[in-house]
């Protein structure tokens, strides 16, 4: 699949790279979590991930992000293999791969500047460049007043942005987002989601999205994938065209009138469409292969 | 800084006056009952006896004061290098962690005559006996800590390639400095009943100064005032060291975590 999507004009710049997951099983001890997953991601490609409770999205990302190695078939990123975790090699991409925990993580010892530093300060960048670089993402988030504060003074939806500050501030070419907004009441994430779409179609990196919401996925995403109950296949591949959805949300993110256009798009027919066909689609997967 | 200073009167007043009110009505009820002098005193007995030997009770507390920060500061070194060694993997903790418990369960008094013997029984053994029964604490406290740290967080430092200094300088010791000292906290105390314990001990192998040993003699010959005056500066030494922990645990923690967030 071409990364920019005719259709809708979607899909931008070069930054994102190629996943390729081939015949992946995976399973701690006796239990198959994941079994013959064949998925290819074309650069800068925003896939949502969907699934029953447990099925094993989480463990697909943590794949993709070498946290665990498969135990059988591959996964290339950027056409590398994975061949070992990250705790005893660095990632085929290096630090150009970023992920986004369903809870923010921020070290509570450091402001939200020294936090979203620090990915670059493990890198070794010089400490002018990293703090402007820092400030520059923590002012695309949304959160320039709040830079000097520690994580304890800041709301939810606000941690959840310093973090994807930091997930974004070494520019990663990959974005592994783990039902990161799934904690937040319904509005902060419906801003936070608009936010992301908006970064996404900036900087163009290759995003896989684990989300429980259909109606999230659908939002969002080019293109949904939706896994088994255990041990997971995929069981859906859909392609998301939302007409307007780059304008609508243009304009939400320009901030003014924003609000109402997204909520345009969220009840246009065109959504519903697609979250109804998920939905019978999700029942089937919620009974089993 | 007059909201700290008002903070700090907030603090102290109350205990203060707790006091206060415990002299005076010990003092009375010595004046009242009038024991026999050999076997209790009132407060102010006490301060005249401060007052008569000054400069020995200053010297004995010195030299005390010096074993104990010797001891609790080899503990707190010793105790945070042994904690981020065990904690590099299950096997190593499996192996040396029982008998970090032996530092804790054996009694300092048994052992306290064989250090006697074996270094010199002044200094030397008794800031070891104060590091034996600091050192435990330490090593618990911060073992836990490091181990509480949330796995995201490890990993998150493993994905951008954070070396095992880094790893251990801006995630496990900061991540574990709460626990820490609380390990400390529990520490300075224990140091100066260790100190203490050691030189009851020291003082009967011929060492002379230190204010285990004021107890001793002081209770041999039935010197209640200067007995209870010994005894009233090793409790404000144990205050003092709780105080510097405090001290030192405010200035690290009081912007990011919640044990030292106002209501």
């Amino acid at each position: 699949m071409s990364p920019v999507d005719t259709q809708t004009g979607e899909g931008a710049a070069a930054t994102g790279v190629p996943i390729e997951l081939r015949a992946v099983e995976h399973g701690f001890g006796a239990v198959t979590v994941l079994a013959d997953i064949d998925i290819a991601v074309a650069p800068g490609q925003f896939v949502a991930l969907l699934g029953p409770s447990g099925c094993g999205k989480s463990t697909l990302l943590r794949l993709v992000a070498a946290l665990d190695v498969a135990r059988a078939g591959q996964v290339c990123v950027a056409g590398q293999p994975v061949r070992e975790s990250v705790r005893a090699a660095p990632h085929p991409v290096g630090d150009r791969i970023a992920f986004v925990f369903q809870d923010p993580h921020l070290l509570p010892w450091r402001t939200l500047l020294r936090n979203v530093e620090l990915p670059l300060e493990l890198a070794g960048v010089a400490r002018a460049e990293r703090r402007e670089r820092a400030l520059a993402v923590i002012d695309e988030v949304g959160l320039r007043d709040a830079h000097d504060r520690y994580p304890a003074a800041l709301s939810g939806g606000m941690r959840m942005r310093a973090s994807l500050a930091r997930a974004l501030v070494t520019d990663p070419a990959v974005l592994l987002l783990d039902e990161p907004f799934a904690a937040l009441d319904e509005i902060t994430r419906q801003r936070l989601d608009e936010k992301l779409y908006a970064l996404w179609r900036e900087r163009g990196m290759t995003v896989l999205f684990v989300t429980h919401s259909i109606g999230e996925a659908v939002f969002l995403s080019q293109r949904t994938i939706m896994l088994s109950r255990r041990p997971a296949g995929v069981v859906a591949d859909q392609t998301i065209e939302l007409p307007g959805r780059a304008a609508a949300l243009a304009a939400a993110a320009s901030g003014s009138d924003g609000a109402a256009e997204a909520l345009a798009l969220r009840s246009s027919e065109a959504f519903h469409d697609h979250v109804k066909r998920l939905h019978g689609r999700l029942m089937v997967a919620e009974g089993g292969r | 800084m007059s909201g700290r200073a008002a903070g700090l009167g907030r603090a102290v007043t109350p205990p203060l006056a707790v006091l206060l009110a415990v002299l005076v009505v010990w003092e009375l009820a010595v004046q009242v009952t009038q024991p026999p002098k050999f076997l209790f005193c009132g407060p102010i007995d006490v301060w005249r006896a401060f007052l008569d030997d000054a400069g020995g009770l200053s010297r004995a507390t010195l030299m005390t004061t010096l074993s104990v920060l010797l001891g609790f500061g080899a503990a707190a070194l010793l105790g945070v290098t042994s904690a981020v060694i065990l904690s590099w993997s299950r096997l190593l903790e499996r192996s040396f962690y029982p008998f970090t418990v032996f530092l804790q369960t054996v009694p300092l008094v048994a052992i306290a005559p064989m250090l006697v013997l074996w270094l010199d029984p002044g200094l030397p053994a008794v800031s070891v006996c104060a590091f034996i029964v600091c050192l435990f604490p330490v090593i618990t406290n911060t073992l836990v800590g490091i181990r509480s740290i949330p796995r995201a967080q490890v990993e998150l430092f493993a994905l951008y390639g954070a070396s095992p200094l880094q790893a251990l300088f801006k995630l496990s010791l900061p991540g574990a400095l709460p626990n820490l000292m609380t390990g400390l906290r529990v520490a300075a105390g224990l140091a100066v009943i260790g100190a203490v314990v050691g030189e009851f001990v020291a003082g009967q192998m011929g060492a002379d100064r230190g204010l285990g040993i004021v107890v001793v003699v002081s209770a041999r010959q039935g010197d209640v005032p200067v007995l209870f005056a010994a005894v009233g500066l090793a409790s404000l030494l144990g205050l003092a060291m709780l105080g510097l922990v405090s001290g030192a645990s405010h200035a690290l923690l009081h912007r990011w975590h919640v044990s030292h967030q106002e209501e």
